[in-house]
């Protein structure tokens, strides 16, 4: 059944349904309307979860972490300014293989201080061994957490996710969304079940350090592991479709690709944009479509070169900047795609919330089929 | 359960610590205290480094490490969990003074704020031992470190020793306790009586460190003896903000203390440093009249 309802309640009715046991969270804008929706659910007793208003994001995700591996499901929500806080937690959840599905409502990060949204912030942690997803719309932001959980506690994989939606456009937006009921959440994602855990009746050291002699081998696993969650995703993105009909399980998605001599690559809400201008474009007779990434860690090298057989032309949208190199998405399509003959053209857009438009699309599209890219577009002309 | 052989301590013998070690005894005492039945987290430090290098542990009951700064957090989501599940595990944080004093203060405030049924042990060595013996927030008064050496114009640490206890106990703890590995029972009686007390709970242990400090190995327990024989540690219980027991002492000259360890050699040669002794010796006096620790001669008959 369909409700109309805010985006981050949304994400807080699916999360309250995957049955978390501790969630730890700190406010920051715009995470607040979901941690303030579980509040309420646990003050409720709507949920059965031990709810730690906690001094920090650095507290917050230090302890989903105990908690974790003490053998519960956690949960946490975050954006830019607190996920940066996170950065050295980030990195060690996954390298003690702990499970946790944090939802990141995607915003800029400071300075000049920006509360709106682009993804800096998540694609900022590509490198600390979480696996990431982004939603386009808040259906998808709802059905990825419950993909999410079922991922992440894989014994083959056991490495934490970011839910990744946009900040304001989507948590802020009131969509229909179709929320599973509890008995269709269960019969979908079993209880937690950790691999390991911490339990005096076995008694067992987490987190102790390796010398050069180990420390590559602990590396190596997490990317294996990152490797086996992408055949993981899609059998639990198969296995959803199977039960709810929608279908997630590709990491990537095409829209009107087919005979797309120009394609466009985006992740997140801009992905509805770009599909209204490209049936805009299309009218016009322009062949062009949109290669959506739906998974950006592990990264979909060979799913994005496959998509993309026959597109001479490629303009990737990047809402971050590796500042000093490119955009994330963009340099990391080129190497996808390099020796294929296929131009790639990076496109710096909609930063700190700066709106993007369907005429803007349409230009990008222009100047990728000039061969003008790799740079910002749209800036205010008084600092070119 | 721990598969160890009957009459093994539950940390066991074979770890990387200097010979001497302080904290070592400590943490040998904190697991006879606690039992099995107990979750330790540990911070980065000397301790974590000496007791677990990968594939082999110390640790006969369950432990876990995360970073330097995040026990107290990590802690909090333990007894969460365990709540959760219904399980009897007690939860104990073992960390340094750095992990505890600097770094990790803003995680420990927020712990014993929300009042979780923890236990927080500060092994204090007062300084941070692992990375070379730099100043840290429990570094004592004219200490020289390797970031606050004594020169010219230095008389080495220029500040106190923070009293993370007091802090601690106006966050509300129930019970904070101070403690020396020279009186071993006494420490395991103030642990059981923290893993038992329900709520945030902290003990403070005074850990000499030979290498840090600069003395024979031999001497640890004699150095922890004397910082309390001077006045210059002081062995007491808090209960509710209160303090309740005090460990009395005959107290003797602080120098007898510092002539014997390297990091105060420069109080002693190339001049005798009367002020900054007296400036030491202020310090013990004010802590035995604050605790009322002095053991005061029996008054002549007439």
């Amino acid at each position: 059944m369909l409700e109309i309802m805010e985006g981050s309640h949304a994400v807080a009715e699916i999360v309250k349904r995957c049955r978390p046991q501790v969630i730890a969270a700190y406010p920051i804008t715009p995470q607040t309307h979901i941690v303030e929706a579980l509040a309420q659910m646990v003050a409720d007793c709507e949920l059965d979860a031990d709810y730690i208003t906690v001094e920090s994001e650095f507290s917050a995700l230090s302890a989903c972490l105990g908690a974790s591996a003490a053998g519960s499901r956690v949960y946490s929500a975050t954006t830019s300014q607190g996920l940066a806080l996170m950065f050295e937690v980030c990195f060690n959840v996954a390298g003690l293989r702990q499970p946790i599905v944090m939802t990141i409502a995607n915003r800029s990060l400071g300075a000049p201080l920006s509360i709106w949204n682009d993804q800096q912030d998540s694609i900022s942690l590509r490198d600390s061994g979480w696996l990431q997803v982004y939603a386009e719309d808040n259906q998808e932001a709802v059905d990825l957490h419950m993909i999410a959980y079922r991922v992440c506690e894989d014994h083959d994989v056991l490495l934490p996710a970011f839910v990744c939606f946009d900040g304001y456009v989507l948590t802020h937006t009131y969509e229909p969304v179709s929320i599973p009921t509890q008995e269709e959440v269960d019969a979908y994602l079993p209880a937690f079940n950790p691999y390991q855990r911490l339990d005096a009746s076995n008694p067992l050291s987490f987190g102790m350090y390796a010398t050069p002699d180990y420390y590559m081998e602990f590396r190596y696993e997490i990317d294996q592991a990152q490797h086996r969650a992408k055949e993981v995703f899609a059998k639990a993105g198969r296995e959803f479709a199977e039960q709810f009909e929608r279908d997630y399980s590709a990491p990537v998605e095409g829209y009107r690709l087919e005979d797309a001599d120009t394609a466009i690559l985006a992740m997140g809400s801009i992905c509805g944009t770009v599909k209204d201008a490209i049936d805009e474009m299309r009218d016009a007779g322009k062949k062009v479509g949109l290669l959506k990434i739906r998974m950006f860690r592990p990264f979909p090298a060979d799913e994005i070169a496959d998509a993309l057989k026959g597109v001479s032309t490629v303009a990737v949208l990047d809402r971050n900047i590796s500042l000093g190199s490119g955009g994330a998405v963009g340099t990391e399509v080129k190497a996808a795609l390099s020796g294929s003959g296929t131009a790639v053209y990076d496109y710096i857009v909609a930063l700190g919330g700066r709106d993007i438009r369907k005429k803007d699309i349409a230009e990008i599209v222009d100047l990728a089929e000039e061969g003008r890219g790799d740079m910002f577009y749209g800036l205010r002309t008084e600092v070119l | 359960m721990t598969g160890l052989p009957e009459g093994c301590d539950l940390f066991t013998p074979g770890h990387r610590a200097c010979g001497g070690c302080g904290p070592a005894l400590a943490a040998r005492l904190l697991l006879k205290a606690t039992g099995e039945n107990v979750i330790v987290v540990n911070s980065t430090g000397c301790m974590e480094v000496f007791s677990t290098p990968y594939p082999e542990t110390t640790w006969g009951v369950p432990w876990i490490h995360s970073l330097f700064e995040n026990a107290a957090a990590v802690a909090s989501g333990i007894e969460a969990s365990l709540k959760k599940q219904g399980r009897s595990e007690k939860v104990v944080c073992i960390c340094g003074d750095g992990a505890t004093f600097d770094i990790g203060m803003l995680c420990i405030s927020g712990a014993f704020e929300r009042g979780h049924d923890i236990t927080y042990v500060c092994y204090d060595n007062e300084a941070y031992m692992n990375t070379g013996i730099q100043r840290s927030g429990a570094t004592p008064y004219a200490a020289s470190t390797t970031t606050s050496p004594a020169g010219a114009f230095s008389p080495g640490n220029v500040r106190p020793k923070k009293d993370m206890p007091a802090i601690l106990a106006a966050h509300g703890a129930p019970y904070v306790a101070t403690a020396s590995i020279a009186y071993p029972a006494d420490f395991e009686k103030k642990v059981r009586r923290a893993i038992n007390t329900p709520g945030p709970c902290y003990v403070q242990v005074h850990t000499p460190c030979c290498t840090g400090w600069g003395f024979e190995s031999g001497e640890t327990i004699n150095m922890a003896k004397l910082a309390i024989e001077t006045g210059l540690w002081v062995n007491y219980e808090m209960v509710n903000g209160v303090v309740e027991k005090a460990k009395k002492v005959k107290r003797k000259p602080v120098e007898e203390y510092l002539s014997r360890q390297k990091r105060f050699q420069h109080l002693f040669k190339p001049s005798h440093r009367d002020d900054l002794i007296a400036e030491i010796q202020k310090i013990a006096d004010a802590n035995a009249e604050r605790f009322g620790t002095d053991i005061k001669p029996k008054e002549p008959i007439e």
